[in-house]
């Protein structure tokens, strides 16, 4: 396997002011309302396998049901429960822990297939199944296993699908979190590891369902074993808007070695790494592209970034030449009709 | 009456893949293809007097529906919690991945709208403009 010297590690942390839950990703509800609260999502890259750690937050049992739908940069070979300090630990790198919102909202599993099922499991109370298809194969089997997507949906996951049809759907399962005696505001980390060429972030799908002119709001925290090339660029630190890179700079080894004694996170080296936080806060309507990241000076895929589509990247071909032909007899025809007129009126 | 919607609509649902039957006299056959929670066309035009089956075809993975009427209606069903449509002309609900028909005859010149009042739909952008010339 290919051994890439770069380890980038990524937490997204969402905070939307309206509503309970959480997860990484579409948060969509019975009445087509994202609920999208905070989402923490760990993405780490070595050897060619990226390491994707993300939260789940239970917001209580009162009702409704939720799931979340996350594009994915390639098939996974593992689903496990993640470690209980990792994503809690790099948010407070850079700023005191935010108590989680409550809500009565509740969630509950059910499961059939349209896209193909990859694989399914459960972590806690959560049922996840990743799911291999397009746009609308997706669409559809969340449609048919209760999720209701908002009128975005469609359109966000063609826009994922054409660069990796691969997409995990989760929920908590109710009478499981119930059983478990889970308590609001408590989430539930996901470690998911995937074998990738392209460890990208997806973006986009936090503005999924929201108002052209509702702020996205999320922290992104990257860990690499040299500075990175990221794609699109960043604002400077204290910008008000954009992707604003409020740190670059060498990890502690008080952090990395707190992140590599949680469980499943041996993988991550002790030193050496590089570390950058991103805080997003951007128009909805603005966040119409994901996350690149370059590694060892290579500039970031714009295919990564959502900026060009993976099936528009090849020339297009110049039309054929019947095409000039009756064009040229086209501009031929103008000029005598042109020149006729003009001999007319002479 | 003129047969079939103006030359207007003739273009743009040509362009767009839609196609205009004129076969009957008097009452016309046009083809609205929903895409990303999009009319295809968004703009159309027809003769007073004009009786248009609409086609609509859904091409997206969620449900849809096709609402024709002016202001008025479309406030009433942006408010309103009908769970389906079909019983009235011009409005008819589309599920995912389907074709519904509705017949419309336009008595007045003017301007309508047709739009989708699922939720969040029509604040998303899912309308058309229709325009009834004399």
């Amino acid at each position: 396997m290919r051994v890439l010297k770069v380890v980038p590690a990524i937490v997204v942390v969402m905070v939307v002011g309206a509503g309970p839950v959480l997860a990484c990703g579409g948060l969509v509800a019975p009445n087509g309302s994202v609920n999208l609260t905070k989402t923490t999502t760990l993405a780490a890259y070595v050897d060619g396998v990226e390491h994707y750690v993300t939260a789940f937050e239970f917001t209580g049992a009162g009702g409704g049901k939720f799931g979340s739908i996350v594009p994915l940069p390639d098939v996974p070979t593992d689903v496990t429960r993640a470690g209980r300090w990792t994503l809690q630990r790099l948010v407070e790198e850079v700023r005191p822990p935010e108590p989680f919102g409550a809500s009565e909202e509740a969630f509950r599993s059910s499961s059939d297939d349209s896209a193909e099922v990859l694989m399914t499991t459960r972590v806690s109370a959560l049922d996840i199944v990743i799911l291999r298809g397009g746009g609308d194969e997706v669409g559809r089997w969340a449609k048919d296993n209760g999720f209701f997507l908002p009128p975005d949906a469609p359109e966000t996951l063609d826009f994922y699908a054409e660069r990796s049809p691969i997409f995990m759907a989760v929920r908590f399962n109710l009478a499981r979190a119930q059983d478990r005696d889970l308590q609001s505001g408590e989430g539930i980390p996901v470690h998911l590891t995937i074998p990738t060429d392209s460890p990208w972030v997806p973006l986009r799908i936090l503005a999924l369902g929201r108002q052209a002119d509702e702020v996205v709001e999320a922290d992104v925290f990257l860990l690499n074993e040299s500075q990175p090339e990221l794609m699109p660029s960043t604002e400077a630190p204290g910008s008000s808007q954009g992707l604003i890179l409020e740190r670059s700079e060498e990890a502690s080894e008080l952090l990395l070695t707190d992140l590599a004694g949680d469980r499943g996170m041996e993988w991550l080296p002790t030193e050496d790494m590089w570390l950058d936080y991103i805080r997003i806060s951007t128009p909805a309507s603005e966040l119409d592209h994901d996350l690149a990241i370059g590694f060892d000076g290579t500039v970031p895929s714009p295919v990564d970034a959502g900026f060009a589509l993976a099936s528009t990247t090849v020339p297009a071909e110049p039309p054929p030449l019947w095409v000039w032909i009756v064009a040229g007899l086209a501009g031929v025809l103008i000029l005598v009709a042109t020149d006729r007129i003009m001999a007319s009126k002479r | 009456m003129r047969l079939g919607p103006g030359l207007g609509l003739t273009f743009v649902a040509l362009l767009l893949g839609g196609c205009i039957d004129t076969a009957s006299a008097g009452h016309s056959e046009v083809i609205v293809n929903i895409n990303h929670s999009r009319f295809e066309p968004e703009a159309f035009e027809f003769e007073q007097g004009d009786v248009v089956t609409f086609v609509v075809r859904n091409a997206d993975p969620i449900d849809h529906e096709f609402i024709l009427g002016d202001e008025a209606v479309q406030d009433l069903h942006e408010k309103g919690a009908h769970p389906s449509h079909g019983d009235l002309p011009g409005e008819v609900s589309v599920a995912a991945d389907s074709t519904a028909t509705t017949t419309y005859e336009f008595t007045e010149p003017g301007k309508l709208i047709i739009g989708c009042h699922l939720p969040a739909h029509y604040d998303y952008g899912m309308k058309a403009q229709v325009r009834i010339d004399p």
